[in-house]
């Protein structure tokens, strides 16, 4: 257990719901966050995520449900804890007209920050993010990293209790998405309550204290990392690719090879999962000699992706193409 | 304390940001200049028709200024999702919005002082009730502010905040006896006119420059403010409900 960890509950949400259109975006989530936990919301583009961040921080109402944030009711009064909470919405939405220090310090002013105290801040953040010398120049100039960095530093110059990320490294260069992973652990470290959002699941697993999966605006499970993982730890996993078919080679490796589980992922490509080390090269022969053509086996490690792909019946293909557009895993 | 340090920073952050650019202080003596020359060459008197020139020049100054500004800004802020940054500051909503639309109510008032200025120039402004006419400048600002808010809070692209405007503005330069008077106006007109702000605000303006007014000082300043507040109002409303759904 994540020495973070604690009983104090600071988010508590029971069966929210929020329809947008047509849609049923939240579909009566449940599910509370301690203090200093560090919270990770995964699914894909579209499950809820944003909705969920939106009525949590009160730039929307729910249809139905309770959100409670640090004791208070924000159900009826959605913006009643918003003096408690930090927020890095999914786009940097900051003024394009002003520098990034202005930026930050007007920021800081909203939060009701003297202006020595913020100016101090917003230099300070602006070096620990490597802005230092672009925080004279307009945000409208900056690079994408540079703006979701500076978005960042913008949602916690006031240093607030609680603190929602909404896809924070999204789209963005490696340096810059390592630089933001690296705040968002000290933050953690620092005890801040976080609620991230995010479809990067290596990110979430390198990060969270625990999970949520959500999908069509349901989540479908909540658990701390490790016991997400303790399903697949020990198991041994062989990914076998062929130009040829191997469609009709499943039923046949299973009675060859009983203690596997062989998975036909799709045409050409074989998954074969087993507690104990698999044997590549009998199973290769195998193939061969009934008319496959083996062009690559390859050992895998099981990841959180795995266990996502298991729990949501969303295909590793769909997220990874997901990631692609968005601009890859970082 | 902390609440006006947010407002503050908020109005500095608009007039820097939106009113204080070069662009829009050139509209501001631009304006004001092309209307009493259009009006002047019009009229074809001389020199003592600024004075009843003034009173309409200063209203649609103030009126096309400020609506055209903070609707724009309004409704720009909200597409680009800066305008979320306010909505979650925690300062009072109401407080927030009389922050963003500050900048534009000084930036009114600021516009009907060019034509004064100008008019001081041309004409002897002595016999002006300033004591009448500064705060009917103050009341026309902050009710064609809020009209300018209740505009961009029906829109949601930045074109629209102009075209709509003008679906208020100019019936208003006709209607609300800038530059001819109510009374000339045909009878089934005349109940429109006071349905609209503008209409008391002008007649205090025409009081405190020429002495001519159609209604009590007490009235227009009451109705006026009354627009004010129920334009203000309701715009908080709409915000809310449209805004944070």
């Amino acid at each position: 257990m994540s020495p973070h960890l604690s009983a104090t509950c600071v988010i508590s949400v029971a069966d929210l719901r929020k329809r947008l259109g047509e849609v049923d975006a939240v579909d009566g989530i449940s599910f509370t966050v301690g203090h200093g936990e560090l919270f990770g919301f995964l699914g894909p583009n579209g499950a809820g995520k944003t909705t969920t961040i939106n009525m949590l921080t009160g730039l929307s109402r729910p249809d139905a449900g309770t959100i409670r944030i640090a004791g208070i009711d924000c159900t009826q009064t959605p913006r009643a804890a918003q003096h408690l909470l930090g927020v890095v919405p999914d786009e940097s939405n900051l003024y394009g007209e002003l520098t990034g220090f202005e930026n930050l310090s007007f920021c800081a002013a909203l939060y009701g920050l003297g202006r020595a105290e913020r100016e101090e801040r917003a230099r300070r953040l602006l070096s620990e993010l490597g802005l230092a010398e672009a925080g004279d120049r307009k945000f409208a100039g900056y690079s994408k990293g540079m703006k979701r960095k500076l978005a960042f530093a913008a949602g916690v110059i006031h240093e607030p209790r609680i603190l929602f990320l909404d896809e924070p490294t999204t789209g963005i260069d490696v340096a810059s998405a390592r630089q933001l992973r690296e705040r968002i652990a000290d933050l953690h470290d620092r005890e801040t309550t976080i609620f991230l959002t995010t479809h990067y699941i290596e990110e979430a697993e390198r990060l969270c204290d625990r999970i949520a999966f959500i999908v069509a605006g349901r989540i479908v499970r909540i658990d701390r990392v490790e016991d997400l993982l303790q399903p697949i730890q020990g198991r041994h996993v062989v990914q076998i690719s062929s130009p040829t078919v191997l469609d009709g080679l499943n039923d046949a490796l299973s009675a060859a090879f009983p203690g596997l589980d062989c998975t036909l992922l799709r045409h050409g490509l074989l998954r074969i999962e087993a507690d104990t080390p698999v044997p590549v090269g009998p199973l290769v022969r195998f193939l061969e000699d009934h008319g496959a053509e083996v062009s690559e086996a390859r050992r895998m490690q099981l990841s959180l992706e795995d266990v996502f792909v298991r729990v949501t019946g969303i295909e590793a293909e769909a997220l990874r193409k997901e990631k692609e557009k968005t601009g890859g895993p970082r | 304390m902390k609440r006006w340090i947010a407002f503050w920073s908020i109005l500095t952050k608009d007039m820097r940001t939106y009113y204080l650019k070069p662009p829009n202080i050139s509209w501001g003596i631009i304006f004001p200049l092309a209307w009493t020359g259009m009006f002047f060459i019009k009229s074809g008197g001389g020199l003592e028709d600024v004075q009843t020139l003034l009173p309409g020049v200063v209203a649609v100054s103030m009126l096309f200024g400020t609506t055209s500004m903070l609707s724009v800004a309004i409704t720009f802020e909200k597409k680009m999702r800066s305008f979320e940054r306010l909505l979650l500051a925690p300062i009072p909503f109401e407080l927030l919005m009389l922050a963003k639309t500050s900048g534009a109510v000084i930036f009114g008032v600021a516009n009907a002082f060019v034509p004064v200025i100008m008019a001081l120039f041309l004409v002897d402004l002595s016999q002006v009730v300033w004591g009448l006419f500064i705060p009917a400048v103050v009341l026309i600002a902050i009710v064609s502010t809020f009209l300018g808010l209740f505009i961009a809070v029906a829109v949601s692209e930045v074109f629209e905040a102009q075209t709509f405007s003008n679906f208020f503005r100019f019936p208003m330069i006709f209607l609300c006896g800038l530059f001819f008077p109510v009374t000339a106006l045909p009878v089934f007109l005349q109940p429109l006119a006071y349905a609209l702000p503008l209409t008391y605000g002008v007649d205090i303006l025409q009081g405190a420059v020429t002495g001519e007014h159609a209604l009590p000082y007490a009235l227009d300043f009451i109705l006026l403010g009354l627009f004010c507040l129920v334009l203000f109002v309701a715009s908080l409303w709409n915000i809310k409900r449209k805004w944070i759904t």
